[in-house]
């Protein structure tokens, strides 16, 4: 395995030495071609403001065939490595592990030698996934103290139940499932950890035939789909908890736990209440030797003429927010919560996680507002604010606006064109576009998940507290 | 003392040389201070690391011990000396993440359990070999068991002592005065000077 002399440099021991790392020059995003006619697509996006090509892409790396739906992929190696009780700080954050959401095959591209133009090195097939772990449609990729750990949305079958699996940091074969008792964990999504408490937490979408030919509104309404949390034991990789959101609350997405490993508390969106179509922030927190959860905000649904909505929605005469994604500044400060529905951006201060403030707001595209970019203020934009990235430092945040391919046309049914902007958070709270970054994503293909150069706040988990 | 001072001074300096590997314990011991906020968690953390590397070395010690009751000494020699190359060729080899049992929550239990299978994987006690060969076989033949083991347990308690001493001072030294951001430059890949170790000791058993 290739090993340095020194760890690498874009490793961290605590969160407050990652905030001060060297801005990223560039962004690695991955793009989907919905129309599943040619091979999806790694780009590189130039995100260094002093370069001419600043807001473009400077390449891109395709896929090995066509059909892949990259989803939200992540590196081989990052400061985890640096943990005390699973010290490997000599391997190289060199890989990009990019998991197939419909294909099920995991490309793995090499950022060496030329970080700007990653190669394909190696394709994981879903026979291996499906033979040796017995899952199916890997979602989400993260780096930790066992290897490369990544969630699945079906079993092997493409049924349930769907789980976390694990790859060889060296050799990318798969090793097997993750859990040694998964409890009554069915559904799969997100997965994460905290590092200074033993725990694994996992959230739940759908099998694989609930979500892959869009969301099914009889499953919605009758409370289907995922709507629990799952705590493991990290280490003995046990069930230990589970926490149901109740019957009004469905899709528990994204998993943010507290960076600075001896908070036990995170955030977690939930996409739609059944009453009032709203989404909401829960904080999920240790208490009494329990996990407890707590609804700690609220985003509502915006009144509308039916006219402007898709049919899915007309009923309603409102548009939902759908907050799909969320990200939690590297020193636990700041939220940002994506309103892929209603087009808002929003900014927490999370300082008292139980107490979030908002602090800014910004709104571009949504199902009603189709709200332009500062660069161009007569064109109205689609799709909405979603996959979210921040840096290390905390003054930059990227996003693009394609959730996901079968369920994109249900809430835009004119077809998402794809975008990616830049937003500058004030270190004291609030944010503004930057006027020079719009990137209009070149079709076919939409571009989803985020990755900045040497790490960002949704890659990499500390063992020191700050 | 027939051998002289060289094989004790071995023994000493092997156990400061693995007191200085973070990954043997005292960067446990700084995590786990910083994680209950208490420089007494750091100290209290130190005993079962340094029990875990002394019943680790005691392990391979007394395996040498039995095999050297049962074969000669040449035969013994030849013996460790391969299985020291092979564990020098698994020490690079196996720089790379697998199952992790121990965690940031864990008790003096687990960290025994932690330290121990951290210094056998890496082959800790293995490296003393050359040490026991005059301390134990002085003569070429096994003398009496009480007096072998007496001094077995010697080089234990003198090779443990000597990584607690080392790995206690930089433990302090980064928990009150450096701080772990010195991890992201003074952390040297030990594994191929460990490797190395392991293949001179292995050589010297093989052709010394």
């Amino acid at each position: 395995m290739a090993t340095s002399l020194r760890p690498d440099p874009t490793f961290y021991p605590n969160p407050r030495l990652a905030a001060k790392a060297p801005p990223e020059t560039f962004a690695y995003v991955v793009a989907f071609d919905p129309n599943r006619a040619v091979p999806d697509r790694l780009a590189v996006v130039d995100v260094d403001p002093a370069s001419p090509s600043y807001g473009r892409i400077l390449h891109e790396s395709e896929a090995s065939a066509v059909g892949d739906e990259f989803h939200h992929f992540g590196w081989n190696a990052c400061s985890s490595h640096l943990c005390p009780n699973a010290p490997h700080p000599h391997v190289e954050r060199r890989y990009l592990v990019v998991p197939g959401l419909r294909s099920s095959r995991i490309h793995v591209f090499d950022t060496k030698p030329d970080p700007r133009k990653p190669r394909l090195v190696h394709v994981v097939q879903p026979e291996e996934i499906a033979e040796r772990a017995g899952y199916s449609r890997p979602h989400t990729v993260h780096c930790g103290p066992e290897g490369i750990y990544v969630s699945a949305l079906g079993d092997g079958d493409g049924k349930g139940p769907g789980g976390v699996f694990l790859l060889d940091p060296e050799s990318f074969a798969v090793l097997g499932r993750w859990e040694l008792d998964r409890g009554p964990q069915y559904f799969a999504y997100d997965f994460w950890w905290h590092l200074g408490h033993d725990t694994l937490v996992t959230s739940e979408w759908g099998t694989p035939d609930m979500v892959e030919n869009g969301l099914v509104p009889e499953l919605v309404l009758g409370a289907k789909y995922g709507r629990r949390l799952h705590f493991f034991d990290l280490h003995k990789r046990r069930h230990l908890q589970e926490i149901d959101f109740g019957e009004k609350y469905q899709l528990v997405f994204e998993l943010r736990p507290a960076h600075d490993p001896t908070k036990a508390y995170g955030f977690v969106n939930c996409v739609l209440s059944l009453e009032d179509l709203s989404s909401s922030i829960w904080l999920w927190f240790r208490e009494n030797g329990k996990w407890a959860v707590e609804k700690v905000a609220t985003i509502p649904a915006e009144p509308a003429d039916p006219d402007l909505l898709p049919p899915v929605l007309k009923p309603f005469k409102a548009v939902p927010p759908l907050v799909t994604d969320i990200d939690l500044s590297v020193d636990d400060r700041f939220l940002y919560v994506s309103c892929w529905g209603t087009g808002q951006f929003l900014q927490y201060d999370v300082s008292d996680p139980r107490r979030p403030k908002l602090t800014g707001e910004l709104r571009i595209g949504g199902i009603v507002s189709r709200a332009p970019h500062p660069s161009a203020p007569d064109r109205p934009l689609n799709g909405g604010p979603q996959m979210v990235e921040v840096s290390r430092d905390g003054r930059r945040i990227y996003f693009t606006n394609s959730l996901y391919g079968a369920v994109d046309p249900q809430f835009y049914p004119d077809g998402i064109e794809g975008w990616m902007v830049k937003v500058e958070a004030d270190p004291a709270g609030g944010m503004r576009f930057d006027p020079r970054f719009f990137l209009a994503w070149p079709g076919p293909h939409r571009p989803h998940q985020i990755r900045l150069e040497g790490g960002d706040a949704s890659s990499d988990s500390y063992c020191y507290p700050s | 003392m027939s051998e002289g001072l060289a094989p004790w001074l071995l023994v000493a300096g092997l156990g400061a040389f693995h007191g200085l590997n973070p990954a043997m314990g005292w960067l446990f011991a700084v995590a786990l201070g910083l994680h209950r906020g208490s420089g007494r968690v750091v100290a209290w953390a130190l005993l079962p690391i340094a029990l875990g590397h002394a019943l680790a070395i005691a392990a391979a010690v007394a395996a040498f011990l039995l095999a050297g009751a049962v074969l000669e000494l040449a035969v013994l020699r030849r013996v460790a000396g391969v299985l020291l190359l092979a564990w020098a060729f698994w020490v690079v080899r196996r720089g790379h993440p697998r199952r992790v049992r121990v965690g940031m929550t864990t008790g003096a239990a687990g960290l025994v359990l932690w330290s121990f299978t951290m210094a056998s994987a890496h082959g800790a006690g293995l490296m003393l070999l050359p040490a026991l060969v005059p301390i134990c076989f002085s003569g070429g033949v096994v003398p009496q068991l009480a007096t072998t083991s007496g001094r077995a347990l010697l080089v234990v308690l003198l090779h443990s002592a000597a990584m607690l001493a080392v790995t206690a001072a930089l433990a302090f030294l980064v928990y009150r005065v450096v701080g772990v951001a010195i991890l992201r430059s003074a952390w040297l890949n030990l594994d191929l000077l460990w490797a190395l170790a392991l293949s001179a000791t292995g050589l010297w058993l093989l052709l010394g």
